[in-house]
């Protein structure tokens, strides 16, 4: 009866709105969803794509061991997905702290490259010439030098002036390539453009594998930041700047100075990553020496909502799905560039379920129930 | 050829690829999308034209129609890439960065993958004398000015127009400048921001296109593909966020990364190789410094769209 007295306005199908708070198991009930129906997407992909799979069907079974097999299946390939996952996770952390200001860093390609230059070009001119701790030493400093050199200039520009960082930053990743590339070509006489490696500036093996000082520096790193984000007066104040500038102006914040000096320690990290790869693995450095994984490590601090411990999950699980995906144009001799496509798919649907985190969706039906009850009532 | 002359109209031709890809960027940062997946989707775009032209190739159909199906296989296949963005943007309100990124990390991936299964042969050999219409067959750089390549002028000339002599241009960037505003007059924000995006992938794929099947007219070309879309994202702030300049600058910076490969047949000036990379640096530091003097002179008219970047929820206060 009451329906006929309503004017109408007709409800729309689904109505949103914003959730208060979450179950975190429920959460996390929601991106396992994702990443099944991604991996599900993915296997079509690999169907449309791998003439092997559709010969025989039966190989899609493969498809999925490979996820396992890329990363886990001889201890060499744990030592290195640890690696990958270490460096990963080192950039990933580096932007952590100008992501929870909201200041969009997508310069950490360019800002650890420039750290992998620093080292590098102190162990070119210096090695050799000096004790081994010594040179170490040095590399270290003018990595961190060079790396908080890249993300301080346009900190500075933001603070001062409003510069659109996101921008300002993207366009300092090609400037310290083709920096690389100019010293590449200062360096390396005979034309090639390879810079051979260096028997120098190599950091000390600890407990007989090449990799597990990297590893335990990262993870002291995490957990240190961790700690520097939820416990020090530092990290209040770059949420609260995150959260809005001017509640931060008006609790008397210097607004600037926390902008400049979260940058600094983005790019300090930025270049310790950079070092981490210079003195501690390659001994060389190409304009690729960071390989993309300034660009990855943005989607590994965004998924775990800047969470530095939950960073070390989100990292391992892109890294294991690289790992993977590269395992897979191995067996089934496909291209090389199959890795990104089932990366790409994967990360639309964790990306596009955080969604279903943030907001609630109710349907016309069940609104209209919840009115009836509520009429009843009264 | 005169030279110089040659090397204007090289760098031109180079231009057109930024003028798609940065007018494309251009309509969807007006409607407040900070679109990074700008490479991937030139690429999709250039990879889905040459997979039309790989069956069409030696068919025997009019040179038109090739030309025609090739354009519009490439604007379906970037324009689906540009939904997957607005879907997942608009819709879902994701984080506008980390979608690009992933986008972009997707569209190259594929790419690669799509191209390698492609017969050169086929899709390149034949269809690109009808690209390259009415100059095609000619030595020197003028053979690169085709059909895609006067499309991109009218196109970004057409984009200007568009978005400020015309009610839904004046629309659209209301929706970039303030949804919540636009919202209230009465604007349907996001069916705005699903046009634009999808329109401007749309713009930006036949970008990719005209790299792959015109400009290099080679078969690797597609691998140098995604560094020139970061460049035309890098070109929309060289621009202000003008459709027509982009005309001008695309030649500019066509011009300074060309240059150092032009510059060594030029008489009486000598390069060392040192300075090659140096010479490519330019347009990015160029961009740089028309970023910081644009925010410091803090001209309205000159400023990205206010809420770049930000997702719009109706609810939000």
């Amino acid at each position: 009866m009451t329906a006929k007295h309503t004017p109408a306005v007709k409800e729309p199908l689904v109505h949103l709105s914003k959730r208060s708070s979450i179950h975190p198991l429920h959460a996390w009930a929601i991106r396992l969803i994702a990443v099944v129906l991604g991996l599900a997407v993915c296997g079509l992909v690999a169907f449309l794509l791998i003439e092997k799979i559709q010969e025989k069907p039966e190989k899609i079974w493969d498809f999925y061991n490979a996820f396992i097999k890329g990363s886990f299946s001889t201890p060499r390939k744990i030592w290195k997905f640890l690696k990958s996952l270490s460096i990963l996770l080192g950039i990933a952390l580096a932007l952590t702290p100008a992501f929870r200001m909201r200041f969009w860093n997508i310069g950490a390609e360019g800002q650890t490259l420039m750290g992998v230059l620093g080292a590098i070009a102190v162990d070119f001119y210096l090695g050799g010439k000096m004790p081994e701790w010594l040179l170490l030493i040095l590399m270290l400093l003018a990595a961190l030098f060079c790396g908080a050199l890249w993300a301080v200039i346009p900190a500075l520009f933001k603070a001062k002036w409003n510069t659109n960082e996101t921008l300002f930053t993207l366009m300092m990743n090609y400037i310290a390539t083709f920096l690389v590339a100019f010293f590449l070509e200062v360096w390396v006489t005979n034309g090639s453009g390879a810079l051979p490696k260096m028997k120098t500036g190599k950091l000390p093996v600890v407990g007989g594998n090449d990799y597990l000082l990297i590893i335990l520096v990262v993870l002291f790193l995490a957990i240190a930041l961790f700690i520097y984000l939820n416990y020090t007066k530092h990290g209040y104040e770059i949420s609260v700047v995150g959260e809005s500038e001017r509640t931060a102006r008006y609790v008397g914040i210097s607004v600037r100075k926390v902008i400049i000096r979260t940058m600094i320690l983005s790019g300090l990290l930025c270049g310790l990553t950079g070092y981490l790869i210079g003195a501690g693995l390659d001994q060389s450095i190409t304009t690729n020496s960071v390989g993309g994984q300034g660009f990855t490590a943005i989607m590994v601090s965004w998924l775990a909502k800047f969470n530095p411990l939950m960073m070390i999950f989100t990292a391992a699980l892109i890294q294991m799905l690289s790992q993977g995906a590269a395992q897979i144009s191995q067996d089934l001799n496909v291209s090389g560039a199959l890795p990104s496509v089932i990366t790409g798919i994967i990360l639309f649907f964790i990306i596009g379920c955080e969604f279903f985190i943030n907001y609630e969706l109710h349907f016309r039906g069940h609104g209209q129930r919840g009115k009836a009850e509520k009429e009843g009532v009264k | 050829m005169n030279i110089w002359l040659n090397f204007l109209i090289d760098s031109l031709a180079f231009g057109a690829t930024f003028i798609y890809g940065s007018t494309g960027e251009i309509l969807t940062e007006k409607a407040g999308h900070l679109n990074l997946g700008i490479p991937g989707i030139m690429c999709m775009g250039g990879a889905g034209g040459c997979l039309m032209l790989n069956l069409i190739g030696k068919s025997g159909l009019p040179p038109v129609l090739i030309v025609v199906l090739g354009i519009l296989s490439a604007l379906v296949f970037s324009m689906l890439m540009g939904l997957i963005y607005s879907f997942l943007t608009v819709t879902l309100r994701a984080n506008q960065n980390v979608t690009g990124l992933a986008l972009t990390t997707f569209g190259v991936g594929l790419m690669k993958v799509i191209m390698s299964k492609l017969t050169a042969t086929v899709y390149l050999v034949g269809p690109k004398q009808y690209y390259r219409w009415p100059f095609a067959g000619r030595q020197d750089s003028l053979q690169c000015l085709g059909v895609l390549f006067f499309l991109a002028i009218i196109i970004a000339i057409a984009a200007g127009w568009v978005l400020f002599r015309t009610k839904v241009g004046l629309h659209l960037r209301a929706v970039g400048e303030n949804p919540a505003t636009a919202d209230a007059v009465g604007i349907n924000v996001n069916r705005y921001k699903y046009l634009a995006t999808c329109v401007g992938s749309g713009i930006a794929g036949l970008g990719g296109f005209y790299y792959i099947i015109d400009y290099m007219a080679s078969q690797e070309a597609y691998l140098s593909l995604e560094a020139f879309g970061w460049l035309s994202i890098a070109l929309v702030i060289f621009a202000l966020w003008r459709p027509p300049v982009t005309i001008i600058g695309s030649t500019v910076f066509g011009f300074l990364f060309s240059c150092s490969s032009f510059i060594t047949i030029i008489p009486g000036v000598t390069v060392t190789m040192a300075m090659k990379p140096v010479l490519k640096m330019l347009p990015y530091v160029v961009t740089v410094l028309v970023l910081i003097i644009s925010s410091i002179r803090n001209k309205r008219e000159n400023q990205p769209p206010s809420s770049l970047g930000l997702s719009y929820f109706r609810e939000d206060r």
